[in-house]
């Protein structure tokens, strides 16, 4: 029994520590556009020069 | 994502409304643009990089579900929107800026999604320690540790029935005050009193406690809402777009000659305006000098461009798709024709508000019988002469069996599984009601071009045009935005030829194109620009290379492929078709003819569509109205349901409950098919709700429910519920297949 003592603190820490990160990714804005995202993932073209430069300014969460 | 959305309250002269921030690269300022044609990924890769490659643009991100891109420029570079709506019309999209009052909307689904997810949380991890303390039961569980489990479950439920509750004790609140029940009436009776009386329980340390009831109660209710609202919330950024239509800053010539740009709001009637190409017409106009090509599809739906000379009007929203133009303003804002139409179509609209939900219609009947069921049972023990507390445990038992869990559950499980099989098929439902109303229609409604008929024009496939001819053409086409240009590009691809732009291209207002090829003076337009006589009255373009007689080429709008098949097979399913088009008499019947249709009426204004359904109505029929143009808007708005191609203007596609994508009509078929068996599904989930609570509650009256059999059986309604509609997401449709 004394086991529960860890055993549920840690069971709710790791719930918890779940329910953090979904916070954090909807408040970040990767929920923002469902549909673009699932296209974002099969973007392979070889990102050209000038975005590939323009990229790294740009900010993580646009509306 | 809201600073960005904070826009400046006013618009500065000939500048644009953006948010200017102070970072470590420099003050930028972000723009949100609205682009109207952007589908797919591919789109947005290039409405991007056609941002990115302009001088000045630090960032652009593409936002495929509400159609919309923010860039972020430098402070420095130009202050107006042209060069970004230019980049972007390069590239081949229609793209306009937000008006700054339509973008400090948020997604609307965000509160309530954070509030599931607590709501999800608390809900396993209460489960948790029930299951455990049931486990327990009759075994060697301690009362000590169960009582602690019960303080810890509380500990948890009571902040989030406070946090995930709130929605619903909101909508009870409203509703009461209005002297009105609605369905959260019972939910939030049945959630408050459930908690309290389970926090009073464990403070007592007795086994009737109905934590994780409640809480998972809280959740199941909440996906139903989060379902429900992010329908609702697409739909209004889709209206909120269309006011991107309307151009915010106009050029007007002052009396003293000088040219300005102001914003669109303070143009007034009788301003002289000039239109330049490509730009909208920002009010309704009269044109004083310059002959032109207007795209009028956003008004009238015909892809035909009409050429106006000096006198004639121009309407708002529509594009110049040749030479700059001069014209004076007539009606501005709410005068407008678009403005009109916008007014028409929220007129109809009205009347399918009223319409009342399956789900709300059952919570009518079910809400006050809730409620006297749990009053009684709180009455009938304490007149056997039982404790107030045994009373109100047992009361609380009713509500929480009949809470109606799997009623909120039954429509919108059902109505997600639908959709997602629609999705599928590339078939949006928009509306959250759409798909009960769709189940209600009896006779359908069509319009012709762009639903019907594929909407753009296409070369005509008999036409001899030999290969050299059509990519000689094509090369001076491809720099023009007229609509048949563009189908002689398309047609000139097709053939898998390669389509070399040529070089020093002119565009001569209202005629044609002109170059010069390998010394040879080329031109491309209208018969009298090519010097050809016999003008048919029949759409077409003319090329002519030196002295070598004009050639023609056709154009037509050809049907869908499957249009004639798929209205007879809802011919055999008994619907009532009927074709409404504003084009001319002889090309409908023509039309109408192809595809087996016997009701048909031409020449309809847009108000003429809207009688034609209300009469239907009006009749007693249950109208689907299919369109795509403007002038369809009022009649999709006004049908019991409305479903609008892709292709079809944004306003037409607010409008509509369901938009199809693809060259077929099949999916008109597909989506009633669905409609149908989702109302039938339903129904059934309804009646597994109530045979639940016909089984449960005589048992919660009789005060025999523990709080395991409560969880058992709202869970197992509810997942029984669930799973009745997913497996409509599976089974086939004899209708469909």
């Amino acid at each position: 029994m004394t086991a529960l003592a860890w055993l549920i603190p840690a069971a709710l820490g790791l719930g918890a520590l779940g329910l953090v990160g979904f916070l954090w990714s909807l408040k970040s804005g990767q929920f923002d556009d469902l549909e673009g995202a699932g296209w974002r993932a099969l973007d392979d073209e070889p990102i050209g020069p000038s975005r590939a430069v323009k990229h790294e300014a740009a900010p993580a969460a646009l509306p | 994502m809201a600073q960005a959305l904070t826009l400046a309250p006013e618009i500065p002269k000939g500048a644009v409304a953006a948010e200017e921030t102070a970072g470590a690269a420099g003050a930028t300022r972000t723009i949100q643009l609205v682009v109207e044609n952007m589908r797919c990924g591919g789109c947005m890769r290039k409405v991007e990089t056609a941002l990115l490659d302009l001088p000045g643009v630090t960032a652009a991100r593409a936002n495929l579900s509400t159609g919309r891109v923010a860039v972020v420029t430098a402070a420095r570079a130009a202050k107006t929107t042209e060069p970004l709506i230019d980049a972007l019309q390069r590239a081949g999209f229609k793209a306009s800026e937000l008006p700054p009052e339509g973008t400090t909307v948020e997604p609307g689904d965000r509160d309530l999604i954070r509030r599931l997810a607590v709501a999800g949380f608390a809900a396993a991890n209460i489960m948790l320690l029930s299951v455990a303390v049931w486990a327990g039961h009759g075994g060697d569980m301690p009362a000590s540790l169960q009582t602690m489990m019960h303080w810890l479950s509380a500990l948890i439920a009571v902040p989030t029935v406070a946090y995930a509750g709130m929605p619903f004790f909101a909508s009870a609140a409203a509703a009461l005050k209005m002297r009105r029940i609605n369905m959260d009436v019972p939910i939030s009776l049945g959630v408050i009193l459930a908690t309290g009386m389970s926090l009073y329980q464990t403070t007592r340390g007795s086994e009737q406690v109905y934590f994780d009831a409640a809480v998972s109660l809280l959740f199941f209710l909440l996906i139903g809402r989060v379902l429900d609202q992010r329908m609702r919330s697409q739909a209004a950024s889709a209206a909120e777009n269309l006011l991107g239509l309307i151009s915010p800053a106009t050029t007007v010539v002052r009396a003293d000659g000088r040219s300005e740009r102001i914003p669109t709001r303070s143009v007034t009637p009788g301003m002289a305006l000039v239109i330049a190409a490509g730009e909208r017409v920002p009010v309704d106009a009269r044109l004083t000098r310059g002959t032109a090509e207007m795209d009028e599809s956003l008004i009238t739906g015909e892809t035909r461009p009409r050429r106006v000379g000096a006198g004639d009007a121009l309407f708002c929203g529509t594009i110049n798709l040749s030479g700059p133009i001069e014209a004076v303003a007539t009606a501005c804002e709410e005068n407008t024709l678009l403005a009109e139409i916008s007014r028409l179509m929220q007129t109809a609209e009205q009347a399918r508000g009223r319409y009342v939900r399956l789900a709300d219609r059952a919570a009518k009947l079910y809400a006050p019988a809730v409620h006297i069921l749990g009053l009684s049972t709180f009455l009938g023990w304490l007149w056997l002469g039982h404790g107030w507390e045994q009373a109100l445990t047992a009361a609380i038992a009713v509500l929480i069996i009949t809470c109606p869990c799997a009623l909120a559950l039954a429509v919108p499980a059902v109505q997600v599984a639908a959709v997602g099989r629609l999705f599928k098929h590339g078939i949006v439902v928009k509306a959250p009601d759409g798909l009960e109303r769709l189940a209600e229609i009896d006779t359908i409604v069509l319009d012709k071009t762009g639903t019907l008929t594929l909407g753009e024009p296409r070369l005509e496939p008999g036409s001899r045009v030999d290969s050299a001819a059509l990519t000689h053409a094509a090369a001076l086409a491809c720099v023009s935005r007229h609509p048949y240009s563009k189908a002689i590009v398309r047609a000139c691809r097709e053939r898998g030829l390669a389509v070399v732009p040529a070089s020093s291209v002119e565009e001569i207002a209202g005629e044609g194109l002109k170059a010069t090829i390998d010394g040879v003076e080329v031109r491309l337009g209208s018969a009298d620009f090519c010097g050809a006589s016999d003008e048919i009255d029949r759409p077409a373009l003319w090329w002519k290379a030196g002295t070598a007689t004009p050639l023609a080429f056709h154009f037509d709008d050809p049907l869908r492929e499957d249009a004639a098949a798929t209205i007879a097979t809802l011919k055999r399913l008994g619907y009532r078709i009927e074709l409404l088009s504003g084009d001319r008499a002889s090309v409908v019947a023509g039309v109408a003819q192809a595809c087996g249709i016997a009701d048909w009426r031409g020449e309809l204004k847009p108000g003429n569509k809207l009688h034609r359904i209300e009469a239907l109505k009006a009749a007693g029929h249950k109208v689907l109205m299919a369109g795509d143009g403007l002038n369809d808007a009022p009649a999709l708005a006004a049908g019991n349901a409305s479903i609008a191609p892709s292709t079809a203007t944004d306003i037409s596609q607010t409008a509509s409950d369901v938009i199809f994508q693809g060259a077929k009509l099949q999916p008109l078929i597909e989506t009633l098919a669905v409609a149908k068996a989702a109302r039938r599904s339903a129904l059934s989930n309804f009646g597994i709700a109530i045979g639940y609570n016909l089984l449960f509650v005589p048992l919660a009256m009789l005060g025999i429910v523990t709080p395991l059999i409560a969880a058992i059986a709202m869970s197992t309604s509810s997942i029984t519920v669930t799973a009745n509609a997913v497996w409509l997401g599976h089974k086939r449709l004899q209708e469909a297949s």
